[in-house]
């Protein structure tokens, strides 16, 4: 175990919120196709209000703060948050599209001390890129903007996220990513709107195509290993969580609502009406989720992927039912070994070629 | 203690929190992870750039913890010159104003 799983660790057992994804407004000078916000940003939190909950995330001892939207740096005062942020200490990540960091800007977050820049690149072709971003000249600014954080040894971590439009790009993009000396990652995951909708989940890969990226050496490293199913469950797993979310992670949108995970949209309270440390420590929400052990997950418990399976509760609250399986998650089991998930069994396996939606692959690089 | 007195200042490319009696501290400038025990806390938490490590040795490491001056002395200094070879902590023979050492 290394140390920050060790603290990791530590964080669960203290109920310490060790990571935070803050959107400081859901405003972007992109339109990609497939995003899960709107983009009003009426209502958004004022800059001292925004100040306010990062002092309060450093009271309850968030290390780990990631800035986000929309694009962050359509607020005039985004280096002025972000620079409040590092006087408090705080790992600082920003993700946004870039197109608006120019030298002076990598220089500013350079000066900063910001861990990392994430961006979403789609395609190494621009004709592809700016067509999902709907904003002409968005690939080149971007990768310019790469150009320049790296000059300034920021790291960088590009995002491909896979679509029917872009999939067979991903490894032009993963070759990109190589040549610009930057970080990449896939990421099959088109989450539904916020608001419930589903229907941009059509945009995303089959699970035909989910099952090519998983046997790409390329993306997953020994195909063997990463495609064999594991059979044993401990009870290391059963009593354990699905996931980070609710535990050491916590998402604040720009209007102040708390909610679990950027992906778990489960109201838990807003910093406007109760202090953040009331919200992690006293919310009903955030205590039923830390109640829901593996073991308790009705169907997802008796499943033969459990010991290595993703499962995302938000996605399973999403689908109606915080302990019920994610079928998105299921599909990516099925397509990473063949083997159908106990919720596919129970339904007759009968949804093996629904559009994968929101699935995740982690730790490909 | 015939050697010289030194100083200890927090860099500002680091990120840190303190989580119960340990701290976690990353190096923005190499990613490098630091977790302090008690005692290492202890001593980062005073390295304020004023303070002489002995002192810092006697007053938050000896009357809290049961060791000698010397043996936490000797222990102290090479855990701050770990931290100071990484950029996370810096060490001067001379106290720093408020406005340099951070």
């Amino acid at each position: 175990m290394n140390l920050l799983d060790e603290m990791n660790e530590k964080a669960t057992r203290q109920g310490v919120p060790l990571s935070t994804h803050m959107d400081i407004t859901w405003r972007c000078n992109e339109r990609c196709v497939h995003c899960y916000l709107d983009h009003d940003g009426k209502g958004e939190m004022t800059t001292e209000e925004i100040k306010d909950v990062i002092r309060q995330l450093a009271d309850v001892g968030t290390f780990f703060l990631t800035i986000s939207g929309g694009e962050p740096l359509l607020r005039r005062d985004c280096f002025e948050i972000l620079e409040y942020a590092r006087s408090l200490r705080f790992n600082v990540k920003l993700k946004t599209n870039a197109v608006m960091i120019g030298p002076k800007e990598a220089v500013r977050l350079r000066k900063l001390g910001i861990e990392q820049v994430q961006i979403s690149v789609y395609s190494h072709r621009p004709e592809v890129h700016d067509a999902i971003t709907k904003l002409p000249g968005s690939l080149r600014r971007t990768t310019d903007a790469i150009k320049h954080l790296k000059a300034n040894n920021i790291k960088v971590s590009i995002t491909n996220v896979l679509m029917q439009f872009n999939q067979r790009d991903a490894l032009a993009v993963k070759h990109m990513a190589q040549e610009l000396g930057v970080n990449f990652t896939i990421d099959p995951t088109i989450t539904p709107m916020l608001n419930g909708d589903r229907s941009i989940t059509k945009l995303g890969i089959t699970l035909d195509e989910l099952h090519d990226v998983m046997r790409t050496e390329e993306f997953v490293g020994d195909v063997a290993e990463f495609c064999a199913p594991v059979a044993t469950v401990g009870s290391d797993v059963l009593d354990g969580y699905s996931c980070s979310a609710g535990h050491t992670l916590a998402y604040i949108s720009p209007f102040g609502d708390v909610y679990p995970c950027v992906q778990f949209p489960m109201p838990c309270g807003s910093v406007r009406k109760q202090s953040f440390r009331e919200i992690w420590y006293d919310s009903p929400a955030f205590s039923e989720l830390r109640s829901v052990h593996v073991r308790d997950l009705h169907t997802c418990s008796q499943c033969s992927h459990t010991a290595y399976c993703s499962r995302c509760p938000g996605l399973a609250y999403m689908e109606g039912d915080m302990r019920g399986p994610s079928a998105a998650d299921c599909q990516k089991s099925y397509a990473r070994t063949g083997i159908p998930s106990a919720a596919m069994s129970r339904a007759g396996k009968t949804i093996p070629h629904v559009h994968i939606g929101l699935v995740q692959i982690s730790g490909l690089q | 203690m015939a050697t010289a007195e030194m100083y200890l200042s927090q860099s500002a490319d680091i990120a840190a929190r303190t989580l119960g009696d340990d701290t976690l501290i990353m190096s923005t400038l190499d990613s490098t992870i630091f977790v302090l025990n008690s005692v290492g806390t202890a001593i980062w938490n005073a390295a304020d750039g004023r303070t002489p490590l002995s002192q810092i040795v006697h007053d938050r490491v000896c009357s809290e913890f049961e060791v000698t001056d010397e043996e936490a002395y000797a222990d102290a200094r090479e855990f701050i010159g770990q931290l100071a070879e990484h950029g996370i902590l810096r060490i001067t023979q001379e106290p720093v104003s408020p406005t340099e050492a951070q």
